[in-house]
C-alpha cells in the first residue's frame, strides 16, 4: 500500500483522536499517579512503648547531661537533662544530631584491617580477637627491641577512666608519649601551675559574675562547656551583668555583647597590660589581695608603669585611650568581674604571656576563688587505682624524653604538645615514632597545616584508630577499632573545662551496640592481658564495666540515679594557704621560673607585601569543629552565607572587598603560606579591613557523603606558631591574599 | 473560623521569644527537625528548598564597620489569627487541609488532604510553609531514629511548624487518664522551647494569666512580625534595640518612627 499525504494524515489524526477518546491514557495517567504515590517511598515509623533514659553525650567535652526517648528498642529523640547542673535542660545542636551518628553511614561497623595502599578506602573485615593479637604482636616486638618508647598515643583528653586506662597501659608497657588534643586547656593549666601553684583546672563562677571582659573568647560561640555558657548569658541579660568583647570579629558574642571593641588582631594581651597599668596607676586595685597574698607585684608593676602607658597601648591594639581607661575603670570598679581569654572556642592554646596577663588582671581585682570569681578546681580524685609495677623494660621506656617534648628543659611547664610532633617526626632529630593509637581524637582534621601533618603520620609505620565514625585520621589508619558510641556505652564523663565545681556525668547504654563495636575500654584490658607480665598485672578488672564501677565506689548508685554527681560541699579555696606557689603566695611574676606576663608580638606566617590580608578563624555553634563532624542536621542550619552548594564565604569587609574589586558572592582564590583554596566573598560590615575569615569546622573528606567535600578545612591553610617558653601553638592567622577567581 | 476567640475556655498557644537572649545558636532548628522527622538531603544550601519548620534569620542593622549590629531571629510558623481564625493560609486553602482551631489557636496542617497547589505558601507572609519536591529519604539504617508521633511527609504536600500539636494531644491523653481536665503549662511544650540552652523562647497559652507567656507578651520591647497587615500573629518577639524593632515590621527608609506603644491582639 502506498501511503500518500492524505493518508498519512488521516492515519495520525485519526489515532490521535482514537488514543483520546480511549480510556487507555487516562487510565495509565491515573494508574501512575494513584501507583508512584502508594509505592512505600515513605516509612511508617513503628509504634510502641515510650521510655527516657538519662546518660551524659561526649560528643564535645562541654559534659551535658541528655535524656534520651526511646519508642521500644529505638532511640527517636536526644533531649537536655532537666535539673542537670551543666545544661539543666539545655542542649546543643550538636547534641541534639547524636542519633544521625548513631544510626548514620559515618559508623564502623566492624573492626577493620586496611587492605593495599595506606588511604586508599580498602578495608577488610577482621574478628576483634585476630585484631588484638595482631596489635599485640607488634607491640610485643616493639618492646622486646627496647623501643616501648616508640609508641604514641593522642587523646581527645586526659581524664577520666579511659584516658586513664591508655595512660596506665602506656606506663606499664613503657612509654611517656600520651599526647592530648591542643587547646586553651594547656595554656590555662600552665597559668594555674605557675600563678596558683599545682595541676588544675579553672573555674568561672559566671554565674554570679556581674562583669564579664572577654579577649576573644566565644562566649555563646563554644567557649568551655558551649551550653552553660550559653545560660550564663542569659542569666547576664537577667542580672543587668556586662559584658565586654574584645575581637577583631563581630563574632556572635560580640553582638550579643553590652559593648565590642574590634582590635587589631593578635594584640589582646597588649590590651590587658594596659588595662593593669591603668588599674595600678589609679589605685583600683585590691589593695588587700596583692598586698598580702601575692608576690611580684613591685617588678611587674614597674615594667606596666615603663612599657604599657594608653597612649601606647592604643596605638598597638588600635582601641583609643579613652576607652581604654573608661574600660580600666568600670573593670575595676565593678564587685565581681572575670576577664578570660582563648579565641573563639579555645581550639588553639594561644601564648602563655597573653594568658598570664588576662588573668593576671583578675588577681588584680582580687577575684580569685570567691564568688563570681575564678576558681581553682582540683582535677578530680575518683581514679585512685594503686600504683602499677613497672618491669625493667617499663622504666627504661619511661625514663626517655617524651616525642613532643613537653616536659623537659625547654619547656618544663607543658604537659602535653602535640602541635610539636609533626616537625618532630618529620626532622628525624629524635627517634621515629613506631606506632601510633588515637582515641577521641581526628588529628589529621583538626591539627593545622593538615599537609605536613598527613606527611608526618605517613611516615608512621602503623596506626591504630579507636574511632565510631569514618574520619580523615581512620582513613589512615591500619587497623579501625570502632568503639561503641556514647550511646551505647558506659562511660564517666568529668568536669568540663571551666565549670567551677567537681561534677562526674555517667555515659550509659541508651542502646543496644547496633554494630560489631567493642567498649575502648574493653580493648585496652584486653591487650593488656594478652601482653601478660606486669602489664596484665596492672589491670586486675574483668571488663571496662567492673573497673568502671570499682573506681566509682559509692558514687555508682548516685550516678545510676540521678544521671549525675556533683560536689554540693565544694568550696573554692580561701587565700590563705590555697597557693601551691614556691612563696605560697599569688605569683604576678617569678625570676626563678623566668616568667613576668608582657606583650610580645605573636608574629604570624607570611610575608606582608605578598600577602596583604590577615585570615583569621572564626566558631560556630551550628558547625562542629573537633573530632566529630558535623551531622545532617547541624550542616541544615548553616546560613547560605557560610556555605552555598559546596563553596564556603570567607567573610570581608566592603571597603577591602572593594578595594580589590571583589563583589559579594564571587568567586575568589585565598592563598596563604600554607596553602591555596577556592573560596566566595561574603561582604560582612562586622570586620576590620584588612582581615577576612573563615569558618572551622568544614571542608571534611572521608566522613560522609552528607559532610564530604563542602568548603575548605582552616586548618589546611594555616600553620602553627610555637609559643618559646612552651612550645604550644599561638598561631591566631596567618597572612593571605585574595584575587579574583 | 468564625467567632472573636475569648472566653476562658478558649486556648490561644504561641510563643514570646526574647531576641536579647536568642544567640541564633541553632538548637531550636535541629529540635524541631528531629522531633517532627523532617528529612534532609545533601545540599541544604539552597533555602527556598530546605525544610526547616523553623529557621533562624539574621539581621543586620546595615550600618558600616564599626557599627554594625546582627540579631537572630527565630520564625516558627506565626498560627496566624487574622480576625476571628482568617489566617491568610487557611483562608486559600482549597482543600481544607490547613484550618485554625478555635479551641487551641493552632493552626494545622493535614498531609493527606493536601495536593499540594501552594495557595498557602503564596499568601503566607512569613514563608513559614514549606514544599516536598522529593520523597524523603533517609540514609539505610537511619530511620530508626523517625517518631511515630509524627507521619513523615510524602512528595507533593505543604508542611509547616505545628507548635508540635502531638505533644498536646499525648499531654491530653495523660491527663483524661489521669483524671484531670487541665493541660499544665509545664506538661504541653514545643520541642524547639525545651532545648532552647537560652530559654529565650517562651511558650504556653497566650490567654492564660497562670502562663509566662501571659505577662511577658505585655513588654513595652514587645513586637510581632509585619503586624500592620493584619495577620494577627501569636509568636511576640521582644528586643531592647530598637532597630530590630523596626525591622520586625519591615518599615521602609524614610518612614516614621516606631510608635511608642505595640498594639497587641
Amino acid at each position: 500500500m502506498k501511503i500518500d499525504r492524505r493518508c498519512f494524515l488521516s492515519f495520525v489524526i485519526g489515532g490521535a483522536a482514537g488514543t483520546t477518546l480511549s480510556p487507555l491514557p487516562w487510565k495509565l495517567m491515573d494508574d501512575s499517579s494513584i501507583w508512584t504515590q502508594m509505592w512505600p517511598w515513605t516509612p511508617v515509623p513503628e509504634d510502641g512503648e515510650i521510655s527516657y533514659v538519662d546518660s551524659a553525650c561526649s560528643l564535645c567535652s562541654g559534659g551535658c547531661g541528655i535524656t534520651v526517648r526511646k519508642i521500644e528498642e529505638r532511640a527517636v529523640k536526644i533531649e537536655g537533662m532537666k535539673d542537670h547542673p551543666v545544661n539543666d535542660g539545655g542542649i546543643c545542636p550538636l547534641g541534639l544530631s547524636g542519633l544521625q551518628l548513631l544510626y548514620g553511614p559515618r559508623r564502623v561497623k566492624h573492626p577493620l584491617k586496611k587492605v593495599g595502599d595506606r588511604g586508599s578506602g580498602k578495608w577488610a573485615k577482621i574478628s576483634w580477637d585476630s585484631a588484638i593479637a595482631e596489635i599485640v604482636k607488634i607491640l610485643g616486638k616493639l618492646r622486646s627491641n627496647n623501643q616501648s618508647h616508640t609508641v604514641g598515643l593522642i587523646s581527645g583528653s586526659d581524664r577520666g577512666t579511659v584516658p586513664s586506662l591508655f595512660r596506665r597501659f602506656l606506663t606499664v608497657y613503657g612509654s611517656p608519649n600520651l599526647m592530648r588534643t591542643p587547646s586553651l586547656q594547656d595554656s590555662y593549666e600552665i597559668v594555674l601551675n605557675l600563678m596558683h601553684g599545682g595541676q588544675a583546672l579553672p573555674g568561672f563562677d559566671f554565674e554570679n559574675a556581674d562583669f564579664i571582659l572577654s579577649f576573644g573568647s566565644g562566649i555563646i560561640d563554644g567557649w568551655g562547656s558551649p551550653v552553660r555558657m550559653i545560660r550564663a548569658n542569659s542569666i547576664w541579660r537577667n542580672t543587668g551583668a556586662k559584658v565586654i568583647q574584645i575581637d577583631p570579629r563581630l563574632s556572635n558574642t560580640a553582638a550579643k555583647s553590652d559593648k565590642w571593641f574590634p582590635i587589631n588582631p593578635g594584640t589582646e594581651a597588649a590590651l590587658a597590660l594596659g588595662l593593669s597599668h591603668v588599674i595600678i596607676k589609679e589605685d583600683l586595685y585590691h589593695s588587700d589581695f596583692v598586698d598580702n597574698y601575692s608576690v611580684g607585684f613591685g617588678e611587674w608593676k614597674s615594667l606596666l608603669r615603663e612599657d604599657y602607658p594608653p597612649e601606647k597601648v592604643a596605638k598597638i591594639t588600635g582601641i583609643d585611650e579613652l576607652t581604654i581607661v573608661d574600660l580600666a575603670r568600670k573593670f575595676a570598679r565593678a564587685s565581681k568581674p572575670i576577664a578570660i581569654c582563648g579565641r573563639g572556642r579555645g581550639n588553639t592554646p594561644g601564648s602563655l604571656n597573653e594568658f598570664m596577663a588576662v588573668h593576671a588582671l583578675n588577681a588584680l581585682v582580687g577575684n580569685i576563688n570567691k564568688t563570681g570569681g575564678v576558681w581553682v578546681v582540683a582535677d578530680p580524685d575518683y581514679i585512685d587505682w594503686t600504683e602499677p609495677k613497672l618491669d625493667a623494660k617499663a622504666v627504661s621506656g619511661m625514663q626517655k624524653e617524651r616525642l613532643d617534648g613537653a616536659g623537659s628543659k625547654t619547656y618544663p611547664f607543658t604537659r602535653y604538645s602535640l602541635n610539636r610532633l609533626p616537625a618532630v617526626i618529620s626532622s628525624g632529630e629524635t627517634y621515629p615514632l613506631q606506632a601510633l593509637f588515637v582515641s577521641g581524637a581526628n588529628p589529621l582534621y583538626t591539627m593545622s597545616d593538615t599537609m605536613a601533618v598527613r606527611e608526618a603520620f605517613a611516615k608512621i609505620p602503623f596506626i591504630v584508630s579507636f574511632s565510631s565514625y569514618m574520619n580523615e585520621t581512620s582513613q589512615l589508619a591500619d587497623f579501625i577499632l570502632p568503639n561503641h558510641t556514647c550511646l551505647e556505652r558506659y562511660e564517666d564523663i568529668p568536669t568540663p573545662f571551666g565549670f567551677p565545681r567537681p561534677v562526674i556525668g555517667l555515659s550509659r547504654p541508651v542502646v543496644e551496640p547496633q554494630f560489631n563495636t567493642a567498649h575502648v575500654g574493653d580493648v585496652i584490658i584486653k591487650m593488656a592481658k594478652e601482653m601478660g607480665g606486669s602489664i596484665a598485672g596492672a589491670f586486675p578488672w574483668d571488663n571496662y564495666e567492673a573497673c568502671l564501677k570499682e573506681t566509682l565506689g559509692d558514687r555508682w548508685d548516685t550516678l545510676i540515679k540521678k544521671g549525675f554527681w556533683s560536689d554540693s560541699r565544694f568550696k573554692a579555696p580561701s587565700w590563705n594557704g590555697s597557693f601551691d606557689t614556691p612563696s605560697g603566695k599569688f605569683e604576678f611574676a617569678n625570676n626563678t621560673k623566668g616568667f613576668l606576663p608582657q606583650f610580645k608580638p605573636v608574629g604570624i606566617e607570611g610575608d606582608e607585601t605578598l600577602y596583604p590580608l590577615i585570615l583569621i578563624p572564626y566558631d560556630l555553634t551550628r558547625l562542629a569543629n573537633s573530632f566529630i563532624g558535623a551531622p545532617p542536621f547541624v550542616i541544615k542550619t548553616l546560613e547560605d552565607t557560610v556555605i552555598k552548594a559546596n563553596d564556603v564565604f570567607i567573610e570581608i569587609n566592603p571597603e577591602t572587598a572593594k578595594a580589590l574589586r571583589l563583589r559579594e558572592g564571587q568567586y575568589a582564590l585565598l592563598s596563604t603560606p600554607k596553602g591555596q583554596a577556592r573560596v566566595k566573598v561574603h561582604w560582612f560590615e562586622g570586620i576590620l579591613p584588612g582581615v577576612i575569615a573563615m569558618p572551622t569546622g568544614l571542608g571534611h573528606l572521608g566522613n560522609d557523603e552528607f559532610l564530604d567535600g563542602k568548603g575548605v578545612n582552616y586548618n589546611q591553610l594555616v600553620g602553627p606558631v610555637e609559643d618559646p617558653g612552651t612550645g604550644l601553638d599561638k598561631a591566631w592567622g596567618i597572612r593571605a591574599k585574595l584575587a579574583k577567581a | 473560623m468564625g467567632k472573636e476567640q475569648k472566653g476562658p475556655k478558649t486556648k490561644r498557644f504561641g510563643m514570646v521569644i526574647d531576641l536579647d537572649k536568642c544567640t541564633g545558636c541553632g538548637s531550636c532548628m535541629v529540635a524541631c527537625m528531629a522531633e517532627n522527622n523532617v528529612p534532609f538531603r545533601k545540599d541544604e544550601s539552597n533555602k527556598f528548598l530546605s525544610l526547616t519548620w523553623l529557621r533562624i534569620y539574621k539581621l543586620t542593622n546595615g550600618k558600616p564597620f564599626p557599627d554594625t549590629d546582627i540579631c537572630y531571629l527565630p520564625r516558627p510558623c506565626m498560627h496566624c489569627e487574622g480576625h476571628g481564625g482568617h489566617s491568610p493560609c487557611v483562608s486559600v486553602c482549597p482543600a481544607v487541609a490547613t484550618d485554625y482551631s478555635d479551641e487551641t489557636g493552632i493552626v494545622s496542617q493535614i498531609y493527606t488532604r493536601c495536593f499540594g497547589c501552594r495557595y498557602c505558601m503564596a499568601s503566607c507572609p512569613y514563608h513559614a510553609r514549606y514544599f516536598n519536591w522529593w520523597d524523603p529519604v533517609w540514609p539505610d539504617g537511619m530511620e530508626k531514629y523517625l517518631s511515630p508521633n509524627v507521619s513523615p511527609r510524602m512528595r507533593g504536600v505543604v508542611e509547616k511548624c505545628s507548635f508540635c500539636y502531638h505533644r498536646y494531644q499525648l499531654a491530653k491523653e495523660r491527663i483524661f487518664i489521669e483524671g484531670r481536665s487541665e493541660v499544665e503549662e509545664d506538661e504541653y511544650q514545643t520541642s524547639c522551647a525545651q532545648a532552647c540552652p537560652a530559654r529565650a523562647i517562651t511558650f504556653g497559652d497566650l490567654n492564660n494569666p497562670k502562663h509566662a507567656v501571659y505577662k511577658k507578651k505585655k513588654s513595652p520591647n514587645g513586637f510581632r512580625l509585619l503586624e500592620r497587615l493584619g495577620t494577627n500573629p501569636k509568636i511576640y518577639y521582644v528586643s531592647s534595640r530598637e532597630w530590630v524593632r523596626r525591622a520586625g515590621d519591615n518599615y521602609l527608609k524614610g518612614e516614621g518612627k516606631l510608635k511608642e506603644s505595640v498594639q497587641h491582639g
